[in-house]
């Protein structure tokens, strides 16, 4: 990890100055090209005559069910994955494209993405360190929302702490394979899922980070417990999940046995980054507390005004500091602890939004049609998942900044 | 869309970095604090002549006036690091503002000072040459001394400011209309582009000071109280930096949009540099709070240019005339 005092990291940074020179003598270019435009395009129109209208929040059992419906039909259209190579059910849209798309997705009022955390957070894993077999039945299964995918790290006493993971997988000398024994809890949409992926200690007599490695398991194995239970915004897209001497073979390890702390690690840059949260979807909320905004201008305060402008600001902010990660990634750079810093951000102007919104509301906050006052709700959960924003603003003073671990 | 700069580009800024690292050292910019060693011309000012040497001030100027005909894009990045610097001198109004307009009419070692309105103050009035000022939506190019000058106190005592006492005349014009609008929209997003460079600078002095600075047996750097203040202020630069670069393209390429652009950027960066004044002064403590620390140089110089060409409220309002 590079520190930006200088103090560490040096080959790392002389590795990152090799890459940067190969591809030297590229100008600053901020219009999108003829191709980029034209896959806009491509996408604007399908979304426009697809997107769904008033589908009620996925993370309940009837919503999830027709937010399926959707999933499937992005999948048959080839949306669903568009960055994944065309084999898997994608387009190989580079990230950019990528990028574009999910402008586009949630300009169209696309609802959230109820397998997001199969595609954008197990995915990047399987494609890294997946076998053939595995990519070749995980992955395909995954973007048709055939399979459906959630996360299982957290547990009662690992939390923010996740190296501090009790659950236990004990190799089966007699039939081969894993026998997987525990809890994992808060775990999102969990009840309504059919896999999971989580990490699972193999060896008792490692520590913390070692010892842990990462399964796929199907949560219809006989020996698992699933208990949906709510979350503050009113959904019961909560779940705990109880293992009791569950069996798994040995096709249900993602990479190296003991190794499942830096596979996990390898790839939770995207889940902090770019990858589970784009601009789009911020630049959206944005749009709409504009349009908020214009509604209400009579009885807004100034003040509220002048917030209204610097949240749409900073969604600009992290449009073009997105479009700077991005050129840097397509230049093959790894993302590493600076998305923590994304993570921030996002997660932060996501509240704000929806508090500036609730306050153009006033007294009609209470009655909640327009939904704000639910996203206010679930927007308060960003500063909380995929690792709080403490633990965060630590990963930036350590591994950004360089400050002392001690 | 590619959003990063050049080999030329970077190597560059780097030049500049190593210039003005050697040449205008805080040592430097405290010791311009003093008005005795204060004249009108570059040599007064640490580093000017080397950059004027290196072609920095004449960035924008046309190659066939002696300047080296590039854009914003290229220049911005410079800006950004006589921000780190803290350069004493109007480089922003000289190099950014009034370089496209008159540049083929300065003289070597001249030094070009401009207020950001009608009715504001003159930065750098002791070492300009020569003054842009701005009457009437136009901008006029005067010497020195065919002006007034009324020295005015500056939260930043190195920028001697003063309001100027003038008269306009029609043979003084050198851009008007939408020109004289884009040089307003230059001298803020240089400006801006400053701001990220003391931002930088004040986090990464306050990062080597909580690193040594040792409370309670540990480097107080190892508190997450500390940790958190520093995250806070670095989160606020990373998302400040892309609106400054990118507004610095759209002023490059005449984008329709660009004064939003830039209004966005020079909001954020103001509002980024203050954080990172802040964060850095109760970072540092009581020895921040001293004058003989040169932290108080560069949050002295934050302050100052937070509020020039526009403050963060300012440049919202005219991004909300726009979007609300």
């Amino acid at each position: 990890m590079r520190h930006e005092n200088g103090s560490g990291g040096r080959g790392a940074s002389r590795e990152r100055v090799g890459r940067v020179a190969r591809v030297a003598s590229l100008a600053v270019d901020l219009t999108f090209s003829a191709a980029e435009d034209a896959f806009r395009a491509e996408c604007r129109e399908w979304l426009e005559a697809n997107v769904p209208r008033g589908l009620p929040s996925g993370d309940t059992a009837e919503g999830f069910a027709l937010h399926l419906d959707w999933e499937r039909a992005l999948f048959d259209a080839r949306w669903a994955v568009v960055s994944w190579p065309e084999a898997y059910g994608g387009r190989d849209a580079t990230p950019m494209e990528w990028l574009i798309f999910e402008e586009e997705y949630y300009r169209a009022g696309g609802p959230q993405r109820v397998t997001q955390n199969g595609i954008f957070l197990l995915a990047p894993t399987v494609f890294a360190f997946g076998t053939q077999e595995q990519r070749d039945h995980v992955l395909p299964r995954m973007a048709g929302a055939v399979d459906l995918w959630c996360q299982g790290w957290s547990e009662p006493n690992a939390g923010s702490d996740l190296a501090g993971i009790q659950s236990k997988a004990v190799r089966d000398e007699a039939e081969g394979g894993w026998r997987l024994s525990g809890q994992k809890t808060w775990t999102t949409r969990g009840a309504f899922c059919t896999h999971l992926f989580g990490l699972f200690r193999s060896d008792p007599e490692a520590e913390r980070h070692h010892g842990l490695t990462y399964f796929l398991v199907p949560l219809d194995a006989p020996g698992i417990t699933v208990r949906g239970f709510g979350r503050l915004d009113g959904d019961e897209g909560f779940a705990e999940v109880f293992f009791d001497d569950v069996h798994v073979g040995d096709d249900a390890v993602l990479g190296e046995v003991g190794k499942g702390w830096s596979v996990a690690m390898a790839t939770t840059s995207a889940e902090r980054g770019l990858t589970l949260r784009s601009p789009g979807r911020f630049m959206a909320t944005a749009s709409r507390l504009v349009e908020l905004y214009r509604e209400r201008v009579d009885a807004a305060p100034a003040a509220t005004g002048d917030a209204v402008v610097q949240a749409w600001i900073d969604a600009e902010a992290y449009r073009w500091q997105t479009f700077e990660t991005v050129t840097r990634m397509t230049d093959g750079e790894q993302l590493g602890a600076e998305s923590s810093m994304t993570k921030v951000f996002w997660s932060d102007l996501d509240v704000r939004l929806h508090e500036l919104a609730l306050e153009l509301l006033g007294t009609g906050a209470e009655t909640d049609v327009d939904g704000w006052a639910k996203g206010f709700q679930f927007a308060l959960s960003g500063p909380i998942y995929a690792g709080t924003n403490e633990i965060q603003r630590n990963v930036i003073a350590e591994r950004v900044l360089g400050l002392p671990r001690k | 869309m590619r959003f990063a700069f050049t080999d030329d580009q970077l190597e560059f800024r780097d030049a500049v970095r190593d210039l003005l690292a050697k040449e205008c050292p805080p040592a430097a910019v405290r010791a311009a604090w003093d008005p005795a060693d204060r004249s009108p011309g570059g040599s007064s000012i640490p580093g000017w002549a080397a950059l004027e040497e290196m072609g920095v001030l004449g960035v924008l100027v046309p190659e066939v006036d002696g300047g080296l005909g590039l854009t914003e894009v290229d220049l911005v990045l410079l800006l950004e690091e006589s921000g780190v610097a803290a350069l004493p001198g109007p480089i922003v109004e000289h190099a950014m503002v009034g370089a496209p307009l008159v540049g083929g009419r300065l003289e070597p070692g001249s030094v070009l000072s401009a207020p950001f309105s009608h009715d504001a103050m003159v930065p750098y009035s002791d070492v300009a040459t020569n003054l842009l000022m701005f009457d009437a939506g136009a901008w006029h190019f005067v010497a020195r001394d065919a002006v007034d000058l009324r020295p005015l106190p500056s939260v930043d005592h190195v920028r001697r400011l003063s309001a100027v006492a003038w008269t306009a005349a029609p043979a003084t014009v050198v851009a008007e209309g939408a020109a004289a609008a884009r040089a307003f929209d230059r001298g803020a997003l240089g400006t801006a582009a400053q701001l990220v460079g003391l931002a930088r600078r004040m986090i990464l002095m306050t990062v080597e000071y909580v690193a040594e600075r040792r409370q309670f047996g540990v480097p107080v750097g190892s508190f997450q109280a500390v940790k958190h203040h520093l995250a806070d202020a670095r989160i606020a630069l990373e998302f400040a930096r892309p609106l400054v670069y990118r507004a610095a393209w759209s002023l490059a390429t005449d984008d329709v949009e660009a004064s939003i652009h830039v209004s966005m950027a020079k909001a954020q960066a103001s509002d980024a540099a203050t954080l990172a004044a802040r964060k850095a002064l109760q970072c540092h403590g009581a020895i921040g709070y001293s004058d003989e620390h040169d932290l108080h140089l560069f949050m002295k110089r934050t302050w100052a240019l937070a509020a020039a060409w526009g403050d963060a409220p300012w440049h919202r309002d005219r991004v909300g005339r726009a979007i609300l």
